[in-house]
């Protein structure tokens, strides 16, 4: 069981969550632009690393916001989570985990 | 069951043939003349086809490329022993029991597959054609299964739509009057049923082997070479290795090991769990699936039931799963089967799987020459081994995908074309 720090309200279960996919896939401000590739990009195409992973949870069966966690694939430790906007913490500058 | 072993020696395989003579012969010897059934051969510097990969689809695809194609020099390079992967981590379901058009007949194929496998390969994989009973708990369930059960028929496929009292009289022991899913009926297919999953890998390794594949354990590939958009070799831990073709089959690693050509795929690798409860005497007699849950529970020969449900649902490359997943499988367990409270559950472990974006596989050449790709099984490519193998080998060999997997596009997914049988993949992107 995770345990994920929700930005808004703290730590909590894994089970109060809802994953919601790699974060900072921007949608094009006018689609019909873009060519198919360009749309498969965003809709289909994802880094899926095995290691450190920028991502969105929703915290469904709490707050109900969207946010950032940065967690690693392969462990699971979760190294930061951040609301949406704000840009990724430097993790290399040694950022803590936030809530 | 004879496992590899680091001391063998090249050319002391492949002369046996199992047969009753073979065994009683070597029962009169005290059983102590068996020999391992594959060579562990140093890899070549150089190959026709390399196939990344030691899992089902990768020694498949191997023994198909050599016994149907007739190419001389194959490697199969596994990074860590064959069977590691979800080919010995899988719940074993076989069947053809699917709706889009595109799938029918692959899957049909390899169920036809399947049924001849253990002759055609000498080696007893347990193929066992119990059935596979889908459940519906509603009219508009029952519908939709009936209109599945006649797509299946159309395609020659063996389906029978079952009512409440032919499914009680299959398997007495589930909840049907359960007060919110009462189970109406089934669908059945009567020859999907389950295969000994290790026994796939070794039988295909075996069988590769004896054509002279060199099956490489214990070699990971950390490079692809491309010149002039050309694959041309992989760099390995023991070594580069140059081939005029090379096919990937990295289930849940598929990504990772694109990545190392420059491509980047519709895939994220999530963890599936399985579980196996204590042995007990037989009980099910089936596959069955749950229709109000994502459930679905055999039982193994030694006794013990083997049950899934769904991914844990977040990347993952992990190999472990996740407690409330457990949680959730064993409640739709209980609420099929309520007698699964009586019994403990022995073991659980999780496998990495490449989920695609539409929830269908990939069989296809990439936008690189000389390199080919099987990958985006999901949960559900083990049934898929024999016609994956076949329908690769086909692809790599001829340089244009087969009929059965034209469908299996990579670039469906700008163009279009996705496979709407599931309807989802990883995320529900399709909107
Ligand atoms: C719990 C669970 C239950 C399942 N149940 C079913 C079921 O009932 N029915 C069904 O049809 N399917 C099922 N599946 C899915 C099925 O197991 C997979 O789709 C299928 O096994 C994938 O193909 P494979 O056998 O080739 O994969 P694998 O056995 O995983 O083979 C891939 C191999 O590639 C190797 N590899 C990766 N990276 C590298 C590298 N860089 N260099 C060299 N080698 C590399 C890996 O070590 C691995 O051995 C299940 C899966 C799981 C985990
Ligand atoms: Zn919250």
């Amino acid at each position: 069981m995770l345990l994920i720090p929700c930005p808004y309200c703290g730590p909590r279960p894994e089970i109060e969550f809802r994953y919601a996919g790699q974060a900072h896939v921007a949608r094009a401000a006018d689609p019909s632009a873009l060519s198919d590739a360009e749309w498969a990009q965003f809709l289909y195409l994802r880094d899926n690393p095995r290691g450190r992973h920028a991502e969105r949870w929703r915290h469904t069966n709490g707050c109900g916001r969207f946010f950032n966690c940065i967690r690693d694939t392969l462990t699971d430790k979760i190294a930061a989570t951040y609301r949406i906007g704000e840009t990724p913490p430097d993790l290399a500058a040694g950022a803590e985990a936030r809530r | 069951m004879v496992l590899p072993s680091s001391h063998s020696r090249a050319g002391a395989v492949a002369d046996l043939r199992y047969s009753i003579l073979s065994l009683v012969a070597q029962s009169f010897r005290g059983n102590t003349a068996w020999r391992p059934v594959w060579r562990e051969p140093e890899p070549k510097p150089a190959y026709d086809v390399v196939i990344v990969g030691g899992g089902g689809h990768g020694l498949s695809t191997a023994y198909y490329l050599a016994k149907e194609h007739g190419i001389g020099s194959i490697a199969v390079v596994e990074k860590s022993w064959i069977g590691s992967g979800n080919v010995g981590r899988n719940t074993t379901v076989i069947r053809s029991n699917y709706l889009d058009h595109a799938n029918i007949p692959f899957y049909e194929w390899s169920l036809k597959l399947w049924e001849g496998l253990e002759q055609d390969i000498n080696y007893n994989a347990m193929v066992s054609q119990r059935g596979v009973l889908m459940l519906y708990h509603s009219d508009a369930q029952r519908d939709a299964l009936a209109r599945r059960g006649n797509a299946m028929r159309l395609n020659g496929v063996d389906a029978e739509l079952l009512d409440r009292d032919a499914v009680r009289r299959l398997v007495p022991i589930l909840d049907f009057d359960n007060a919110r899913f009462p189970i109406h009926g089934g669908l059945l297919q009567p020859r999907g049923g389950t295969v000994r999953h290790d026994a796939v890998a070794w039988g295909y390794a075996r069988a590769a082997d004896s054509r002279g594949v060199d099956i490489i354990q214990n070699c990971e590939v950390t490079g692809i070479t491309v010149e002039n958009g050309r694959a041309v070799a992989v760099e390995t831990t023991r070594g580069k290795l140059h081939a005029r073709k090379i096919g990937l089959a990295c289930a849940g690693n598929s990504s990772r090991v694109a990545a190392l050509a420059g491509l980047r795929l519709p895939i994220e690798s999530h963890v599936l769990q399985a579980y196996v409860s204590e042995g007990i005497k037989p009980l099910v007699p089936n596959v069955i699936t749950f229709g109000a849950g994502h459930f679905y529970i055999s039982q193994s020969d030694k006794g013990g039931l083997i049950f899934g449900g769904d991914i844990d649902g977040y990347n993952s490359y992990a190999q472990r799963g996740s407690t409330p997943m457990i949680e959730d499988v064993m409640e739709g367990g209980v609420s099929l089967i309520p007698t699964l409270s009586r019994l403990r559950m022995l073991r659980s472990w999780g496998g990495i799987m490449d989920m695609s974006m539409d929830g269908s596989p990939i069989i296809d050449k990439t936008p690189i020459e000389g390199l080919y790709l099987n990958a985006g099984w999901c949960i559900g490519g083990f049934k898929a081994t024999p016609a994956a193998g076949w329908c690769f080998a086909h692809t790599i060999a001829r340089d244009a995908p087969h009929e059965l997997n034209a469908a299996f596009r990579l670039d469906r997914f700008a163009a279009g074309h996705l496979i709407d049988e599931r309807g989802a993949g990883a995320q529900p992107n399709l909107q």
